[in-house]
């Protein structure tokens, strides 16, 4: 980010009338990039504190900084128990899924020039879902559940990318295609394994892993998580800005000097390694990644240097959020999955209809 | 430094006689260097001008560029509402590393490019509210910023208004006087006589004539690209100064062919 003192300055030596009001203003993304860090922290502590078991929130800042810091014991094991062994790793996976869906969608929409595409689109998270259910009715263990759902994942990228890629280079449409048509295939066998799991074991807990939840993160998720989400994320963030010149199509790309299929590769690969660690972990979520990148558009503009890091946390709080409530709303749990369609289908049918001329001329 | 050498491209190259929207055009830009093409519609000139900017295969020949060559098309729209500043800021793509984003170099180029086609209060709009004509503004400012040594523009005065035509045409020239080897189309015999050194004639198929502007744009040549009466105007502005030629058609009556 470049200092707007200097940008203005700029303004002053060659343009001959000030700058007009400008639509996205530099003061509100300088705003939404200082002021995301501090809610996501708060999110995260609110969401530790809350539960059947309440900790007050300033008891949930000193157990978290007793961790680091010699504090004086002012809290009960019970309390110590429920922030840092249930409640914590679960709201770091939220953050984490959270976090990385968006900024998959953000990266997705760019790419496809397409506002409407999400992770689901590329059928990744179809491949996901197939390799994990797959390992659930094996009667495997988790780590056999986070490799298929890898390992499927990817190889639902593999088929998007020699289906639409049969002579030169694949229009954006045509990737489009082909990931809605892997996703309807493993689609369909995920349908198969859950026709053929015992209903009264393996079968609730694919399709409780299906909606999508939370409910079982671990520690140990949480790391199996991070490797793939933080490595895609930190690709696709750096590359943030040439996603700006590739979001204009690939002749404009072109004549830029940018290589258009190189760089959107490269995404995809990014953007797949991120929701198949999701997935793997959460099951599949979907609508984080339609409806963050939508509402963090409205807030700063479809500038990607700061739309990618404010989907970013943008997208950490609201799976946290939406997660803190789905396991204290009821007796049982709903699943997140349930909660996020259900919360952002309304909203994105609203952004739709209030923001379609803004937010892209499509005309 | 621009050449592009039996240049030639049809949608049916196999059939005899293959229908060659252009063929054997042949031409070798210097720096600082303005050719205007003229044609009239669906003659190839912005195929013949996506050739040389790379965006389209030539059925024949091939182009030789000493460097970047910026593309300004006709008209153009974006999914996204990015600002004026970031459209600028994306030519300086080429220019940057792969991991990086643009800096404050970057910003003093953009700002300075928009600045210079006389824009820079509109460098926070929103690209797709401009007009077409801001448009088309923003994205020769883009080609700016870009600072490649040869420029391709088709149409750049199409939706712009008259004094902005003006303008585009002394920067174009002034761009070219720096060291710049320009192509652009028109449909103005005034905007290539004004600040054209060659002019480029498309006839339709093999006969397209090359050659100094001055000597090429006549009223009679002029008439029988377009199909119309045309007649020269030689106006004595300023006393002292050099007379001006200007070819004036008249819309009332199409040339008998």
């Amino acid at each position: 980010m470049t200092t707007s003192a200097a940008e203005r300055t700029g303004a002053r030596d060659h343009g001959p009338e000030p700058a007009a009001a400008p639509a996205f203003g530099r003061r509100r993304q300088r705003s939404a990039l200082i002021g995301l860090p501090v809610a996501v922290l708060l999110t995260g502590v609110i969401a530790l504190g809350v539960g059947r078991y309440t900790v007050g929130f300033d008891d949930v800042v000193r157990i978290l900084l007793g961790q680091v810091l010699p504090i004086e014991r002012t809290w009960s094991d019970t309390e110590e128990a429920a922030v840092l062994q249930v409640r914590l790793p679960r709201v770091l996976l939220a953050m984490l899924v959270g976090a990385g869906l968006a900024v998959c969608g953000a990266a997705l929409q760019a790419v496809f020039g397409n506002p409407i595409v999400s992770p689901q689109i590329l059928g990744v998270s179809s491949g996901a879902s197939f390799g994990g259910a797959l390992a659930i009715v094996l009667g495997l263990g988790s780590t056999a559940l986070v490799l298929g759902s890898f390992g499927f994942g990817l190889l639902a990228l593999v088929a998007v990318f020699a289906t639409s890629r049969v002579r030169g280079p694949a229009p954006p449409l045509t990737i489009v295609l082909a990931g809605i048509v892997v996703g309807a295939f493993f689609s369909a066998l995920v349908s198969l394994l859950t026709y053929l799991a015992d209903p009264y074991g393996e079968l609730q807990s694919i399709v409780f892993w299906l909606l999508g939840s939370l409910a079982t993160a671990t520690y140990g998720k949480v790391a199996v998580a991070a490797v793939p989400v933080l490595l895609g994320g930190a690709l696709i963030y750096a590359l943030r800005w040439r996603i700006n010149v590739l979001s204009l199509g690939d002749e404009d790309a072109m004549t830029l000097g940018l290589r258009p299929r190189r760089l959107r590769w490269l995404l995809l690969t990014a953007v797949a390694a991120v929701v198949a660690g999701a997935v793997a972990v959460s099951g599949v979520i979907g609508w984080v990644g339609l409806v963050v990148p939508h509402l963090a558009r409205l807030w700063v503009g479809p500038d990607h240097r700061v739309l990618i890091p404010v989907s970013l946390g943008l997208g950490a709080a609201y799976l946290t959020v939406i997660d803190t409530v789905t396991r204290n709303l009821g007796v049982a749990e709903i699943p997140l999955g349930v909660l996020t369609a259900l919360v952002g289908a309304p909203v994105f049918l609203l952004l739709l209809h209030r923001s379609r001329r803004r937010m892209w001329s499509d005309a | 430094m621009l050449e592009f050498d039996g240049l030639g491209f049809s949608h049916d190259p196999g059939q005899d006689p293959g229908r060659w929207l252009f063929r054997d055009v042949s031409h070798k830009l210097a720096p600082g260097e303005v050719l205007t093409v003229l044609g009239p519609n669906g003659r190839g000139k912005t195929t013949l001008l996506r050739c040389v900017a790379g965006l389209t295969t030539p059925t024949e020949g091939r182009v030789r560029a000493d460097g970047a060559v910026g593309f300004v098309p006709q008209s153009h729209h974006t999914t996204f509402a990015y600002t004026a500043l970031d459209m600028v800021l994306m030519g300086r793509v080429r220019h940057l590393r792969a991991l990086a984003t643009p800096g404050r170099r970057d910003h003093e180029l953009a700002y300075g490019a928009l600045g210079r086609v006389g824009i820079g209060h509109l460098a926070d709009r929103d690209y797709p509210t401009l007009s077409g004509g801001e448009r088309q503004l923003v994205l020769i400012a883009r080609a700016i910023a870009a600072q490649g040594p040869v420029l391709v523009l088709d149409e750049p005065a199409s939706a712009l208004d008259l004094r902005n035509q003006g303008r585009v045409l002394d920067l174009l020239r002034g761009l070219a006087d720096e060291g710049l080897a320009i192509v652009l189309t028109t449909h103005h015999p005034d905007h290539a006589m004004e600040i054209a050194d060659t002019a480029m004639l498309m006839f339709g198929g093999t006969d397209v004539r090359i050659g100094p502007a001055d000597e090429l744009l006549t009223d009679s040549a002029v008439g029988a690209l377009y199909g119309v009466r045309a007649h020269t105007l030689v106006l004595n502005e300023d006393p002292g100064g050099a007379p001006r030629r200007v070819i004036v058609t008249r819309y009332d009556q199409e040339l008998p062919s």
